[in-house]
């Protein structure tokens, strides 16, 4: 991603991408499918960030290792099979874990498969880097996604059900703000995040311009 | 281009048979532990379980091949191995998608016991009440089934009426503001116990141990 003349990013530099500079749910705005479906709860948030982590750093791992064969004419459909293969063997393994969480993420599992940022992620950085710097760049990227994720999931869980992790935090007394789980709910607490992270970019930018 | 498109479907492919393979055995094992949970807790206090097939004519174990038009169900036996109750799925469809319910059935009060939630997509904390609503769950106290003098249908059909209007015992009282879903459960019942009970009621010496 980063544009031709720029200076070799370091390792940390490559990691943190993905989580702060290119976060791909705050900055970048992609995968917002998942990201409204399935945050209604914290766990799930979670397990859909971890299950989309590790199909970013296994494609992103075998796109780099096979980047120098693969002819020009047909990236793009090897790397949907790379990604589609992932997914599918990801898919088994939450069945095989817990059958609750496999039901509550349903059809999205599957949908990783056209999640922009992992085939982003291959054509723009795996195809073009070595095995360990794509790998490490994914690592990132997918954390980076798991905390969007999460501060989407946690917030719609406290809010629309009173709860996190499915622990109660206000007692019975509390009544939850339901709408926060309906869809309406997952793009207020994405709005408001994004609000958030605008005005803390903007905030530094001024900082800087001041300063410099 | 033939060869490196062809290396990379191969591998892909042992890949995912390699994964579900692997798989395999603890997927099955996780939704078994899940429909066993499923039963025991619509029928408290039950210890074991065994399915069968009811069909018109007769009752099969599982494992025997299955009569045509047949519904399954599960036989639940306390610790002592005597006959706690039976519990069955119903499906019908609610506000947003089908839901499955599952209901045990009491042969000795001849009326349904309990009840559970299956899989269901409706509205979160509107339709999922079904699941935690206190005062809908108390309709499955005592559902009355009683069949008919023909011994061939329920003597009255289960019916889900409007929140609190609820008379008789063959009535589900709805929950407010979720009636679709509440009726869902109902239809979903319903349909299943008309076909199951006259079927099982002739042959419930089978499976009493």
């Amino acid at each position: 991603m980063s544009p031709p003349g720029q200076l070799e990013l370091t390792r940390m530099e490559e990691f943190m991408e993905g989580i702060w500079r290119q976060n791909p749910t705050f900055v970048m705005v992609l995968g917002m499918c998942p990201a409204l479906a399935v945050t209604i709860s914290a766990v799930n948030a979670l397990s859909m960030g971890i299950a989309t982590t590790v199909v970013l750093i296994f494609s992103a791992l075998l796109v780099s290792l096979i980047r120098n064969f693969v002819p020009k004419e047909v990236r793009i459909a090897t790397y949907i099979l790379i990604i589609a293969t992932f997914v599918t063997v990801i898919d088994y393994v939450i069945a095989a874990i817990s059958l609750e969480i496999y039901e509550a993420l349903g059809a999205f599992i599957q949908l990783i498969v056209v999640n922009c940022i992992i085939l982003g992620r291959a054509e723009a950085h795996a195809s073009k880097n070595p095995p360990l710097r794509a790998v490490i760049n994914a690592l990132g990227m997918g954390i980076g996604f798991t905390i969007g994720l999460f501060s989407l999931g946690a917030v719609r869980e406290i809010l629309g059900a009173g709860k996190l992790f499915g622990v109660s935090l206000f007692g019975p007394d509390f009544q939850p703000w339901v709408v926060m789980l309906l869809p309406p709910g997952g793009f207020f607490v994405l709005g408001s995040w994004l609000l958030l992270f605008s005005w803390m970019r903007a905030r530094k930018t001024a900082g800087e311009t001041a300063h410099g | 281009m033939l060869l490196t498109l062809g290396l990379v479907s191969t591998l892909c492919g042992i890949l995912i048979v390699t994964a579900y393979e692997g798989t395999l055995e603890a997927v099955t094992a996780n939704k078994r532990i899940a429909l066993e949970r499923a039963v025991l807790k619509v029928l408290p206090g039950a210890a074991s379980m065994r399915a069968y097939h009811a069909s018109a004519t007769e009752l099969t174990a599982e494992g025997s091949p299955v009569p045509e038009g047949a519904v399954k169900f599960y036989a639940a036996f306390d610790a002592k191995g005597k006959l706690k109750g039976v519990a069955a799925e119903g499906a019908a469809s609610g506000y947003a998608d089908i839901v499955r319910v599952l209901y045990a059935w009491d042969p000795e009060k001849q009326a349904i016991i309990g009840f559970g939630v299956v899989s269901h997509r409706e509205t979160p904390g509107i339709g999922d009440k079904i699941i935690t609503d206190p005062h809908f769950l108390k309709n499955f106290a005592a559902l009355d089934t009683r069949l008919d003098a023909n011994g061939k249908a329920l003597a009255q059909p289960i019916k889900t009426v409007k929140h609190g209007t609820k008379v008789n015992a063959w009535e589900i009282d709805a929950i407010s503001g979720a009636t679709v879903t509440s009726k869902a459960v109902g239809r979903g019942i319903n349909n299943s116990a008309q076909q199951l009970i006259p079927w099982l009621v002739p042959h419930l010496q089978e499976i009493r141990p």
